[in-house]
């Protein structure tokens, strides 16, 4: 398949009124010595048929979640995406167009992403909301950035229930040599809050909490956030944000920075991306904040109107002196999110996120009535881990009676429940891992 | 004027159900101490789905992509996006595949990331590719840090700076400040390439790279780049390409090939995928043998045919994302590489570059392009002559070009140019199309001399005129507050 529409004959055309002789002459800029004398090793091009089948051979060998219940959580979560937001992502005027640069034609592109900020800061609570990142993890990473950068001190200071992967992103973000992170060990599956407070101290720019933690326990908020901010830091919160529709929104516990990933607002499972990254903060956080915000205003006629704003924070203004570099980010997701939020509703959200925790309870009970014991004790939202002799195991077993286990972790299997799942599908796996006991 | 969805709220009129439950809907406050649960809900917008759906059609409508007509906005690739390859990333087989599955269960999936990695580091002339990197900035982001991994993986601890040219895009320095380095720029000489002299004059031992795009911010090849690379590696730097411009000569001569050590790519630019009014692309990385142990985990590799996730990499910079990387944007852009093959590829070069000079050639009659001779998929244009003959400047004729139905180049930038509008057809427009936007520019130069006003105040034909855009800064609103 080929994508340019013009004929030889046009193309012949062109050439010699643009002055040219032949598509070659237009490289005569490109030096001998570097310019490729064969051909790319890709192989000939395809026609949509051949497309189609090849790319439906690769899709057939993954095991899919819509074939095979899915107790996998971990950071990304096998939610139902309501059908109408898929083919509201298909109208292309919006998949198809870029960054809102151009307010006059893009207003509904723009008001989209106000109503998105919008929902954000009801679900959090917060003050303000950017227009999305690139995912949960380096959201976190950009979070501890600008509170670095707005503190005297460098230190990040976080438990180790922060998800893993979040851990990583934030060392590996720490090559600038602008934050220090500092990862303290838990107790029993939450931060051990009186390690933790006896680590803050003026060096420390903010503490990291996530809520629901990565096992799927509650952590204590409001400790911590008073000790950091005795100290002048910021306390950092990555949060779920089903969970939102029941626990207590950051900003009441004492949160300066929310973010989290996105992904379970409508967004399908992807092996892993694209997702979104939500960020939300104080009011005084608004002019530092990293990436587009949209801001409402007026055209000259007195008309409301939407527009990119604030744009001095940003890469292209600020240049070298810019403490994000974020350009593109994940607009269609954070769109998604937007409907997701809007057909769902408020009770809906609701609805959804007690039916996660019910069905967590409901498994938990079965497991342990199964014989099995739970890893921590702590109140859990919708996940929590099951203590297993050899995880990888049960996973196989799993598998084989048509079921894709949960997270392995080295004694135990982090279970996750969404509304997707029944009663009889948990009564399956808890024979499964009962038989592993 | 259109509602928000708040204020389309209807109470009630949600009908969300879930359905009915097979297990003890116990109460959520015997399992959930009071103290972690919230007292009130969100106030989430309460909407029927028929509204729903019809609020988001009509912000559709009041929206702009390649699918509504030309889209030349210089340096974002605005090419058509196969149909093909939104069907192809909606496969159940890949959407609905969670990203901590055993690999025994996702070897399609694999498969694919392990067949992306190797035709971008064909088509790029690089040993390794990663493609976890969720944006343009982001890969840039990641190389950067693996620069700085490798100079201090050798102990030359002093290499402090980062070069940039003067054209460079925003991210750019940015990226460099991000993974802390100071930012040293250099000139651009007057045919608008990077000035060999004063590069020299600035490398240093305290240099850890130079950070390039060739062809460059004005679509101008970078026609001394062996020397270019010679000066920096000769310093003990590496080179950076920020491949946001690599339609232009993909086919046709590879980064690698140029001297480049490092180099990241949009997918959501020269592969097609779409850009989704804003995101989310696909930032991959690739870069020589010597970098490729600095490359971040998982790496996906094949072994006695299975595919695997590679993490034991001790020289790694470790995760700059979740997971693997923008999946479902890979997949697009895997189909899109397969549908055009070799030959594909290199035509899609030729024919953006044909139409980029066709179009400069025949624009100069009415605007000033300060570097007139050949381009690569791009120009710059400006303003000049409108503004010295009628005060008519490059945000006026972007304005008035939506009014004829385009959406605008992209405007004041690079920065080294004043009033600029920089121009990219890409090559998936017709000879009419062009012809079209050539009549509207001339239109509007014509105007300018003419009727400057219609100029100055345009759009006429937008759904709002000018927005203030000073007091949507100076008193933000960027959320919305129930004041009934
Ligand atoms: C030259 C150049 N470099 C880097 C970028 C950043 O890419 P992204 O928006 O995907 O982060 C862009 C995008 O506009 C660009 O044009």
């Amino acid at each position: 398949m080929k994508y340019t529409p013009n004929s030889p004959a046009i193309v012949e055309d062109m050439l010699r009124s643009a002055g040219f002789n032949s598509l070659d002459e237009l490289f005569s800029d490109v030096p001998e010595a570097i310019r490729l004398d064969r051909k790319l090793k890709l192989g000939p091009g395809r026609s949509e048929i051949e497309l189609t089948r090849e790319l439906k051979g690769l899709a057939a060998k993954n095991l899919n979640t819509e074939d095979y219940p899915c107790f996998l959580g971990a950071g990304a979560y096998d939610h139902y995406i309501p059908a109408a937001i898929d083919q509201l992502l298909l109208r292309s005027e919006f998949y198809t167009a870029y960054t809102p640069y151009q307010a006059e034609i893009n207003q509904g592109i723009l008001q989209s992403i106000f109503e998105y900020q919008s929902m954000i800061c009801m679900l959090t609570g917060m003050d303000v909301a950017n227009a999305s990142m690139y995912d949960g993890g380096s959201a976190l990473a950009e979070a501890c950035v600008l509170a670095c950068a707005n503190s005297k001190g460098k230190k990040v200071l976080l438990p180790d229930t922060v998800h893993p992967e979040y851990q990583q992103i934030l060392q590996t973000y720490a090559i600038s040599g602008k934050m220090e992170i500092v990862i303290v060990p838990s107790t029993a599956g939450v931060c051990d809050l009186e390690k933790m407070i006896s680590l803050i101290d003026e060096d420390t720019a903010c503490v990291v909490i996530q809520q629901p933690n990565f096992f799927g326990h509650l952590e204590e908020v409001e400790k911590l956030a008073d000790a950091v901010h005795r100290n002048k830091g910021f306390l950092v919160m990555a949060v779920d944000p089903i969970s939102l529709a029941i626990l207590k929104p950051p900003a009441d516990v004492g949160a300066d920075i929310v973010v989290g990933e996105g992904q379970a607002l409508g967004n399908s499972l992807s092996f892993g991306g694209p997702y979104l990254g939500f960020f939300a903060a104080t009011k005084k956080f608004l002019r530092r904040l990293p990436g587009r915000i949209v801001g409402q205003t007026t055209d000259t006629e007195g008309r409301r109107a939407f527009v990119l704003t604030l744009q001095a924070r940003e890469q292209h203004i600020r240049r070298e002196k810019a403490n994000s570099n974020i350009c593109s980010n994940q607009a269609l997701n954070a769109l998604a999110a937007t409907m997701y939020l809007t057909l769902i509703g408020s009770t809906g959200l609701q609805a959804i996120a007690v039916r996660c925790h019910q069905l967590a309870v409901y498994a938990a009970r079965e497991l342990e009535k199964a014989g099995l014991k739970l890893k921590y004790k702590a109140p859990f939202f919708r996940e929590f881990a099951v203590l297993l002799d050899d995880p990888a195991r049960a996973n196989r077993r799993l598998l084989e009676n048509g079921i894709i286990g949960g997270y392995e972790l080295e004694d135990a299997m982090l279970l996750a429940f969404t509304e997707k799942r029944t009663g009889a599908e948990i009564d399956q796996l808890v024979a499964v891992l009962g038989g592993e006991a | 004027m259109s509602k928000l969805i708040f204020e389309k709220n209807l109470k009630g009129s949600n009908s969300f159900t879930l359905p009915p439950a097979d297990i003890p809907e116990v109460d959520i406050t015997s399992s959930i101490p009071a103290s972690f649960l919230r007292e009130t809900a969100p106030a989430l917008p309460d909407i029927s789905e028929v509204e729903a759906v019809r609020h988001f059609v009509d912000l559709s409508h009041r929206a702009y992509g390649v699918d509504n007509g030309f889209y030349p906005l210089g340096s974002c690739t605005m090419k058509y996006s196969p149909k093909i390859n939104e069907w192809a990333a909606r496969l159940p087989g890949f959407t609905s595949i969670h990203p901590y599955q055993s690999v025994e269960t996702v070897q399609g999936a694999m498969e694919l990331l392990y067949n992306m990695q190797n035709m971008l580091a064909e088509i790029t002339g690089m040993d390794a590719v990663t493609l976890q990197p969720a944006a343009g900035a982001h890969g840039e982001m990641t190389g950067v840090m693996i620069i700085k991994a490798y100079h201090q993986g050798r102990n030359d601890q002093g290499r402090t700076k980062m070069m940039v040219p003067d054209s460079a895009h925003g991210t750019n320095p940015a990226t460099a400040n991000v993974v802390g380095y100071d930012v040293v720029e250099v000139k651009s000489n007057r045919r608008g390439l990077v000035d060999l002299e004063d590069l020299k004059s600035k490398m240093s031992p305290e240099i850890a790279g130079l950070m390039l795009t060739n062809p460059n911010t004005l679509g101008l090849f970078e026609e001394e780049i062996q020397d270019i690379a010679a000066v920096v590696h000769d310093g003990g730097g590496l080179l950076y390409y920020d491949g946001a411009n690599l339609n232009a000569v993909m086919g046709i001569s590879r980064p690698g090939d140029m001297g480049f050590d490092v180099v990241h790519l949009n997918l959501h630019k020269t592969f097609s995928t779409p850009h989704g009014g804003g995101g989310p692309g696909s930032g991959p990385v690739g870069v020589k043998s010597y970098l490729a142990d600095y490359l971040p985990v998982p790496m996906v590799d094949k072994k006695d045919d299975k595919y695997i996730f590679v993490y034991d990499r001790p020289l790694s910079i470790g995760k700059v994302k979740n997971f693997y990387g923008n999946f479902g944007v890979i997949v697009k852009a895997y189909a899109y590489i397969l549908a055009l093959g070799a030959e594909g590829i290199k035509d899609a070069a030729q024919q953006a570059v044909l139409n980029a000079n066709y179009l400069r050639q025949h624009l100069k009659k009415d605007y000033h392009i300060p570097f007139d001779r050949l381009c690569k998929h791009e120009f710059v244009a400006t303003a000049k002559r409108q503004v010295d003959e009628n005060g008519v400047i490059t945000l006026d004729i972007a304005k008035r070009l939506t009014d004829y139905g385009f959406h605008p180049p992209t405007v004041y930038f690079p920065l080294i140019v004043k009033e600029a509008l920089m121009i990219e057809p890409t090559e998936t427009e017709t000879r009419e199309r062009l012809d079209d936007f050539l009549q509207a520019m001339a239109s509007i130069a014509e105007e300018a001399r003419n009727h400057p006003e219609i100029v100055t105040n345009a759009p006429h034909n937008a759904v709002i005129t000018r927005v203030d855009e000073v007091t949507a800064a100076r008193k933000p609103v960027v959320k919305w507050e129930d004041d009934s």
